[in-house]
C-alpha cells in the first residue's frame, strides 16, 4: 500500500472507531475501550520484538505493575488525581523494566525468552503470595482517578463517553510517539541491533545500552496500557502478570504482522474480536484460539498486514518475490 | 531443625530435584540439539499424569499403566514430531514459542472436554505403600525413594546412551554439527524423531511417578514447564549434566526455601536464576 | 615531516595466542601496522589468518598477548570499543544489513561517530551531516551508482564495496579486511585495489587475502602464517625469495604462483 492510501485506511478506521459510542451500546463501547488498551500493550511489545528483535515472553509483568499500583495507591489514598497517578504508574513498570532488563538483557536467543518469562513468574508471585498483592482474589480499584486540576476539570473519567474517548487519545499518542522514535537515530540503532547485532558492535555502538533502553520503554509503555485496564474495570488480579497474557500479546504482535505498529494494532482488534467470538460459540473456545494460533504460525508467518501483499502476489501470478 | 527433619527435608529436595531433571533433561536436548523452544514441554508432564490416571484406574496397577505409558509417550512424540515439530526447525523461536502454545492451549482444553476438570488422585502401588520408620514420631513415605530411586536409575541409563552407544554418539555430534552428520550420511531427520519422542516420554514418565503424590489436576503443566526453564537457563543449554545439577539446586532452594522462608517461597527459584545470571549469562556448565 | 607521520606505528600485536581446547590456532603471532602502509595476512587455508584478524578486531579475546593501539593498550577493549577507538574492520562472510539500503548501510555506519540517543524526536533521515558522510564513502568505495538499493539484492563484490564504505564511515585509522577482493571480478577487484591504494595514504590496512597478484600489487609488507605460527614477515620482495614460504605452500592448495 502506498503511503497515501494507508494513511486514509488509518483515518477512516479512527473515526470509525470514535463513533462507536454513538451506538448507545455499553458492551461494545467498553470492549473497544479494551481493543484500544490493548493495542497499546501490543505496541508497546511490538517495539521490543518488531523493532529491536528482543522476544520477550515476560511483558504481561509491566502491566500488571501499573494496573496493580492504581489500585494499590487508590486503596491507600483513595481517590487520585490522574495527573499523579499515571506518570506513578508509568514510572513504576518503567523502573521494574529497568531493573528486570539489567538482568534478562545479558542473555540471548532462547534464553532470553525463558528468563523474561520466569522474572514475570517472580512479579506474579509477588502479588499472588505477598501481603502486598491481596492474594489470587485481587484488588478492587474504589475510584478511578481525577482529572481535575484546581477547581477545572476537562473531563470526567467515571463519564463512560469520556473514559473512551481518553482511551482513544492515549493510544494515538502512543502510536504518534511511537512512529517518531522509530524515525529517530535512535529507532534506527535498534532496528540496525534487530537485522545484525554483531555489526552495530563492530561499528561502535553499545548495544547493550540501546537494547536496555528499549525493554525499559517497552515497559513503560506497556504500563500506560495496564493503568488503563484498571481505570476501565476496576479490578485486577495476579492472573493480569500470567504467562497467559504475555502470549496473548506476543500472540497480537504476530497475529498483526511485526515491525508494523498499525500491525500491531489491528492485532490487538483482532484477538480481542477472536477471543469474544469464539468464547461465544463454545466453552472450549481456547482450543479454536490454539488452533488458529497453530495456523497461523504455519501458514501465515507474515501476519494479517502481509495478506494484501500475497493477495497481490497471489493476482499477479505468483511470479517474481 | 532437628535431624530427623532435617533428613526428611533432604530427602524431599532430591526427590523432588531428580522429578524435575527428567522434565527438564528432556527439555534441555531438544533445545540443544534441535534449536527449539517448546512450551508445550509442561503438557507431556500433565499428560503423562493424566495417563497415570486413566490406565491405572482402567487396569488397577499403576506400575502397569507406567508400562503401558511409556510406548504411548514414546508413540505419541514421534508422531508430534512428525506431523508439527518437523516444520519448525528452520523457523525463528518467536515462531515456535507461538506455537507451542497454541499447543498447551489445544492440549489443556481437549484433555477437559476428554477427563474433565476435576481434581484426581492415583493410588500408590500397593507394595510401595509404605514407610520406614526414622524416628520415633517420623516415618519417610516408600514410594518417594522409590522415586528418587528410578529417576537415579535413568540418569545413569540417559549418560550411558548419551556417552556410550552410537545413538548417543550421533546424537552428541549432531548438536555440534548438523550438516557435517548429514554428509556423514546418517539421517539426522531420525535422530531428531527419536531424541523428541525420548523427551517427551521423559517428561511424561515424571508425570506418572509424580501424579499419586501431587494428585492430577488442570494446569498442573505449567507451574512444572516454567520451572523447567529455570533449571536449563542456569544448567546451560544442551547440558544435560548442568540440568541435573541445576535441578538439584532447584530442588533444595525450593523445598528448604518452603520450610524456612514460607513467604516468598514461590519466588526463591527465580532469585537463584537471577543470581546465576549475573554470573553466567549462558548457565553454569553451558556445554562448548 | 611527511616521512615521520607516515611511520606513525597505529597497531601492534605482541605475541597473540588463541587456544581451543588443546589445539592453538594462534600462537606468538607478532603484527605490526603502520599509517601509509598495507600490511598482508598470507597463509595457506587453516593457517590462522581469520582468528588473528578476529583477535586484533575485538571479535575474539586472545588466549595470551597483548594489543596496543596508537601505544594504548587495547587488549581488553571490545569491538564496540575498538571501533570508537579508531579501528574498523570488515568481515570475509558478508556483515551487513541486508533489509535496509546502501544508503541506509552506511548511514548507520557514520552515525555511530555522533551517537545522540536521547535525541527520540529528531529524524535520522534529517541529519545532514551523516547522510552526506554516507554518500561521499559510498561514493568513496566506487558504489554510487547503487546508493538507493537494498543491499541485500547487492552482488558478492559490490557488498565487498559496501563493507568498505561502512568502514570508511566510521573515520577508521585502522582497516582490518578480510577478504575484500573476494567474489570480484577483474575489473571490480582493480577498482577496489586503486581505492586502497588511497587509502593508504592516510590509514593503515591490514588485510587478509588470497588473490596473489593484487597481494603482490598493494602490499608493502607482508606476514606468512602456517598452521598459526608466524613462518617469515617482510617485503614482498623478500617473500618472494623465500626458501622457507615456497616449501610451505608446496603441496598445499594454494599454489604460490608468480
Amino acid at each position: 500500500m502506498n503511503v497515501n492510501a494507508s494513511l486514509i485506511v488509518k483515518l477512516i478506521a479512527v473515526a470509525a472507531i470514535a463513533c462507536v459510542p454513538m451506538s448507545g451500546e455499553s458492551f461494545y463501547v467498553e470492549l473497544v475501550a479494551k481493543m484500544l488498551l490493548m493495542a497499546i500493550f501490543a505496541m508497546s511489545l511490538d517495539l521490543l520484538v518488531g523493532f529491536t528483535g528482543l522476544v520477550s515472553f515476560g511483558h504481561a509483568a509491566y502491566f500488571g505493575i501499573a494496573a496493580y499500583s492504581v489500585a494499590l495507591f487508590t486503596a491507600k489514598f483513595g481517590q487520585m488525581s490522574l495527573w499523579v497517578m499515571l506518570p506513578a504508574a508509568i514510572l513504576l513498570s518503567a523502573a521494574a523494566a529497568l531493573v528486570i532488563g539489567i538482568f534478562v538483557i545479558r542473555t540471548k536467543g532462547i534464553y532470553f525468552i525463558m528468563v523474561t518469562l520466569a522474572f514475570a513468574q517472580m512479579a506474579y508471585f509477588v502479588f499472588h503470595d505477598t501481603p502486598l498483592g491481596g492474594g489470587s482474589d485481587g484488588v478492587y480499584v474504589d475510584a478511578r482517578p481525577t482529572a481535575a486540576i484546581g477547581s477545572w476539570v476537562p473531563f470526567d473519567l467515571d463519564n463512560e463517553l469520556h473514559m473512551f474517548y481518553f482511551v482513544l487519545v492515549m493510544m494515538l499518542l502512543v502510536y504518534l510517539f511511537l512512529h517518531r522514535v522509530l524515525q529517530s537515530p535512535f529507532g534506527r540503532v535498534l532496528m540496525g541491533i534487530k537485522s545484525n547485532e554483531h555489526r552495530m558492535q563492530s561499528l561502535g555502538y553499545f548495544t547493550f545500552g540501546y537494547k536496555l533502553a528499549a525493554f525499559t520503554l517497552a515497559g513503560a509503555l506497556g504500563g500506560v496500557a495496564g493503568f488503563l485496564y484498571a481505570v476501565l474495570f476496576g479490578f485486577v488480579t495476579p492472573e493480569l502478570l500470567s504467562w497467559h497474557e504475555s502470549g496473548n500479546v506476543l500472540l497480537m504482535v504476530i497475529l498483526g504482522g511485526m515491525g508494523n505498529l498499525a500491525g500491531a494494532v489491528l492485532g490487538a482488534f483482532a484477538f480481542e474480536a477472536m477471543r469474544e467470538f469464539f468464547a461465544d460459540i463454545t466453552k472450549y473456545w481456547q482450543l479454536l484460539m490454539g488452533g488458529v494460533i497453530v495456523a497461523l504460525v504455519l501458514f501465515l508467518p507474515g501476519g494479517l498486514t502481509a495478506i494484501p501483499g500475497r493477495i497481490k502476489r497471489a493476482l499477479q501470478g505468483g511470479g517474481a518475490k | 531443625m532437628d535431624f530427623a527433619s532435617f533428613l526428611i527435608q533432604v530427602l524431599n529436595s532430591l526427590q523432588y530435584g531428580l522429578l524435575l531433571f527428567l522434565v527438564a533433561s528432556g527439555l534441555t536436548l531438544v533445545f540443544g540439539i534441535m534449536g527449539i523452544i517448546n512450551l508445550a514441554h509442561g503438557s507431556f508432564y500433565m499428560i503423562g499424569a493424566y495417563l497415570a490416571f486413566v490406565l491405572t484406574s482402567a487396569t488397577g496397577s499403576l506400575v502397569l499403566a507406567i508400562a503401558l505409558g511409556i510406548p504411548l509417550a514414546l508413540i505419541f512424540g514421534a508422531l508430534l514430531e512428525w506431523a508439527l515439530f518437523s516444520h519448525l526447525y528452520k523457523r525463528d523461536h518467536l515462531e515456535q514459542v507461538l506455537l507451542t502454545y497454541g499447543l498447551i492451549l489445544i492440549f489443556e482444553q481437549l484433555r477437559s472436554l476428554l477427563v474433565g476438570d476435576d481434581v484426581h488422585g492415583v493410588a500408590i502401588p500397593a507394595f510401595l505403600d509404605a514407610s520406614i520408620q526414622l524416628t520415633e514420631v517420623m516415618s519417610y513415605p516408600v514410594y518417594r525413594l522409590a522415586i528418587s530411586v528410578v529417576c537415579i536409575v535413568l540418569a545413569v541409563a540417559l549418560y550411558y546412551v548419551i556417552q556410550r552407544t552410537r545413538l548417543g554418539m550421533m546424537i552428541r555430534a549432531g548438536n555440534d554439527d548438523r550438516s557435517m552428520v548429514e554428509a556423514l550420511g546418517i539421517n539426522i531427520n531420525m535422530i531428531y524423531r527419536v531424541v523428541f519422542a525420548l523427551g517427551v516420554a521423559l517428561a511424561a514418565l515424571a508425570g506418572m511417578l509424580a501424579a499419586p503424590i501431587s494428585s492430577v489436576f488442570p494446569n498442573m503443566g505449567s507451574h512444572v514447564l516454567i520451572i523447567s526453564f529455570v533449571i536449563v537457563v542456569i544448567g546451560g543449554i544442551g547440558s544435560v549434566w548442568g540440568a541435573l545439577v541445576a535441578a538439584l539446586i532447584v530442588g533444595f532452594a525450593d523445598t528448604f526455601g518452603k520450610v524456612l522462608l514460607p513467604e516468598i517461597s514461590g519466588m526463591i527459584v527465580y532469585l537463584v536464576m537471577a543470581v546465576v545470571l549475573l554470573w553466567r549469562p549462558e548457565g553454569i556448565l553451558k556445554k562448548g | 615531516m611527511s616521512q615521520t607521520s607516515k611511520n606513525e606505528v597505529l597497531l601492534e600485536a605482541r605475541k597473540l595466542t588463541r587456544r581451543f581446547g588443546g589445539l592453538a590456532a594462534n600462537q606468538d603471532i607478532d603484527v605490526t601496522l603502520e599509517r601509509g602502509m598495507i600490511h598482508v595476512l598470507l597463509g595457506p587455508n587453516g593457517a590462522g589468518k581469520s582468528t588473528c584478524i578476529n583477535m586484533l578486531s575485538g571479535d575474539l579475546p586472545p588466549s595470551e598477548g597483548e594489543i596496543r593501539y596508537l601505544g594504548k593498550d587495547i587488549t581488553r577493549l571490545s569491538a564496540a570499543q575498538r571501533s570508537q577507538e579508531g579501528i574498523g574492520r570488515s568481515y570475509q562472510r558478508t556483515n551487513i544489513f541486508p533489509q535496509f539500503t546502501v544508503l541506509e548501510n552506511v548511514r548507520l555506519a557514520a552515525q555511530s561517530r555522533r551517537q545522540q540517543p536521547w535525541r527520540i524526536f529528531s529524524k535520522a533521515m534529517e541529519q545532514q551531516w551523516a547522510l552526506e558522510k554516507a554518500r561521499a564513502c559510498i561514493e568513496e568505495a566506487g558504489l554510487g551508482r547503487r546508493v538507493d538499493w537494498v543491499s541485500g539484492v547487492l552482488s558478492h563484490g559490490e557488498q565487498r564495496q559496501l563493507e568498505i564504505a561502512m568502514v570508511l564511515a566510521t573515520d577508521a585509522q585502522v582497516l582490518l579486511l578480510d577478504e575484500p577482493l573476494a567474489g570480484m571480478g577483474s575489473e571490480e577487484s582493480a577498482s577496489m585495489v586503486a581505492v586502497l591504494k588511497r587509502l593508504r595514504q592516510t590509514r593503515g590496512i591490514l588485510l587478509v587475502e588470497h588473490d596473489m597478484d593484487a597481494v603482490f600489487a598493494v602490499a608493502d609488507r607482508i606476514t606468512v602464517m602456517v598452521n598459526g605460527q608466524l613462518l617469515e614477515c617482510g617485503p614482498p620482495a623478500q617473500i618472494k625469495a623465500s626458501v622457507a614460504v615456497q616449501q610451505a605452500y608446496l603441496g598445499t592448495e594454494d599454489s604460490f604462483h608468480v
